[in-house]
């Protein structure tokens, strides 16, 4: 298992944070330094540092991949594809997850202080891209001493990283998996957004986004926000298997405005346990980074041209009821691949959990996902 | 490689030269691919219609796309491949003319192998019972059959001649066993063409 080197080294484990000096150059113009990253390591860097994989999280997410959240307590994320005996495997992979910069976990957003000011910096933050993110997680990979990833695997907003990675860094990269996501944020996408980030900035409490002082959150904006997204990550079948129109605790409407229906109760719930652990300026900042991707549109309007100069091998997957990042969209990303030789491999998979599949019981992803990463020792 | 290859992919899987780079249109769990992966160092990409079939081949470290060969062909470049293959696919495309034509500008070559509607097993069910046959190769009744387009040894000819394209080999079979080219259009259970244009 673990070498001593490796377990004697304080870059590598749980929990971990680091401060690079940067100035990491950020999309906008503007630069971010110094940068903390909060993140984890599971398993051990080989002698040829041949097996590191980097796991890219979603829109809410976090390191915690694949051990227990120290918040809710609950297991990593994405226990079911990273762990002993799963795909992802610390047995025989090094594999790193660090929370994006502009979140809310350890890494720099803003609610991090400003050196300048002493202050958190709210709204004062610079705006980023996912390629910003990218390219924070390119510098923590140098910090580690991992020069070539084997796999950089993400789902939803993780997979807009992990398909960003081989277009910024072509030699970095040998396989790319991308479940669940898209190479750029349709209307539909950015609409919704839009109106997650109106509910945040009409709460009072929200303030132009200087709320840290006096604890004040605007918990009720985010919590609207929170819903109206997780709609969007379920299908319609999903949600009339699980609630249908079943009233929650009671036998008759109400005649009111309470949560009468177990839909409306569920949906004030994920709103509510939301707020507790995820910061409002985190989720706009994060949602606009998401709406400004479009990769095609960083590379002349071609998004064959964004992967020439990459050998990588990818794989992406799609689910039948994710209308978020419906199947079209990873239809696009693979039409590109072939246009340019790239080896690719895709599959729509069935599930009746929406967008959210990608991280709910899917045996044939896990099937897909260890297949193409061992394909590659062939 | 353990698995037993179907005959006309057998017969496919000798041919292809070492190292080639091959589209395998239709290439069910990648049984073909895998082969020619393993024997011949051939850089095999696959596409495939049916998504449980897709995540096998992936499952066993193949390149395969889930796509359908009516639709998908066209986002592959010129002459990106030696050889494109179409392995008893042809019949159940909705324009297989236009499909093949698509193998021949994505490959250098391509292979064709189909079920000859004309052999005499067919025929005796459709003259004598008045049927349409249900046999072997042709196991589905006329109602359920992904087969839209039946085809003959001897259609196939006559497609290839209309179209000015080359015939580079033609392999026959009956059963598991490779029969004669004479009469092939009555005794052939099974053809395999190599094209190119």
């Amino acid at each position: 298992m673990a070498s001593l080197s490796m377990t004697d080294d304080s870059r590598f484990g749980l929990r971990r944070q680091v401060r690079l000096a940067g100035p990491l150059p950020l999309d906008s113009g503007a630069a971010l330094g110094p940068v903390d990253i909060a993140y984890e390591t599971y398993g051990t860097l080989n002698a040829d540092r041949s097996n590191a994989i980097l796991i890219c999280h979603a829109l809410t997410g976090d390191q915690y991949v694949a051990s227990d959240h120290p918040v809710t307590g609950k297991p990593g994320w994405w226990w079911r594809l990273v762990g002993e005996g799963k795909p992802v495997d610390p047995a025989r992979h090094f594999i790193v997850c660090a929370n994006v910069i502009g979140s809310c976990m350890g890494s720099s957003g803003p609610a991090s202080l400003d050196a300048a000011t002493g202050a958190p910096f709210a709204m004062r933050f610079p705006v980023l891209t996912i390629a910003d993110m990218v390219r924070a997680q390119a510098m923590l990979l140098d910090h580690l001493g991992v020069n070539r990833l084997s796999a950089v695997i993400g789902g939803s907003m993780g997979g807009m990283q992990a398909l960003t990675w081989p277009t910024l860094f072509p030699d970095r990269v040998e396989s790319c998996v991308v479940i669940a996501s898209t190479a750029r944020h349709s209307a539909q996408n950015i609409a919704f957004h839009e109106v997650g980030r109106q509910a945040i900035m009409a709460d009072p409490h929200w303030r132009g986004g200087d709320y840290y002082a006096d604890g004040q959150v605007p918990s009720a904006g985010l919590a609207v926000a929170r819903m109206a997204a997780h709609i969007t990550y379920l299908s319609e079948a999903g949600l009339t298997e699980k609630f249908g129109r079943r009233l929650q605790g009671r036998d008759a409407k109400t005649f009111g405005f309470d949560a009468d229906f177990q839909v409306e109760s569920y949906l004030r719930h994920q709103g509510l346990s939301f707020v507790e652990r995820f910061d409002a300026n985190s989720y706009l900042y994060i949602t606009r980074a998401m709406d400004y991707y479009d990769i095609a549109e960083d590379h002349g309007g071609s998004l064959a041209r964004a992967f020439t100069a990459s050998q990588a091998r990818f794989c992406l997957v799609s689910f039948d009821t994710d209308w978020l990042y419906p199947t079209a969209e990873s239809r696009i990303i693979v039409h590109a691949l072939n246009a340019g030789g790239a080896q690719a491999s895709f599959v729509e998979l069935s599930s009746p959990f929406g967008h959210d599949a990608f991280l709910l019981e899917c045996p044939e992803l896990n099937r897909v996902v260890d297949g193409f990463l061992k394909g590659g020792r062939a | 490689m353990s698995e037993q290859l179907r005959p006309d992919l057998a017969l496919i899987a000798r041919t292809v030269r070492q190292g080639a780079r091959v589209l395998d249109v239709g290439c069910g769990d990648g049984a073909l691919m895998a082969a020619l992966r393993d024997n011949a160092g051939v850089d095999a990409r696959g596409l495939e219609i049916d998504g449980s079939n897709v995540a096998g081949a992936v499952g066993r470290g193949l390149s395969v796309v889930q796509g359908d060969a009516d639709t998908d062909l066209r986002y592959y470049p010129d002459a990106s491949f030696d050889y494109a293959i179409l392995s008893q696919t042809l019949q159940t495309t909705r324009r297989p003319d236009l499909v093949v034509e698509e193998l021949l500008r994505i490959g250098r070559q391509a292979f064709v192998s189909f079920p000859n509607f004309a052999h005499w097993r067919g025929r005796i069910s459709l003259l004598w019972g008045g049927r349409m046959p249900v046999t072997r190769l042709l196991p589905d009744t006329w109602y359920d059959t992904l087969n839209i387009h039946h085809v003959t040894v001897d259609d196939f000819r006559a497609l290839v001649k209309d179209r000015g394209w080359t015939i580079d080999g033609q392999w026959f079979l009956k059963g598991d066993k490779e029969t004669t080219h004479a009469n092939a259009n009555l005794f052939a259970e099974h053809a395999v063409f190599l094209l190119r244009k």
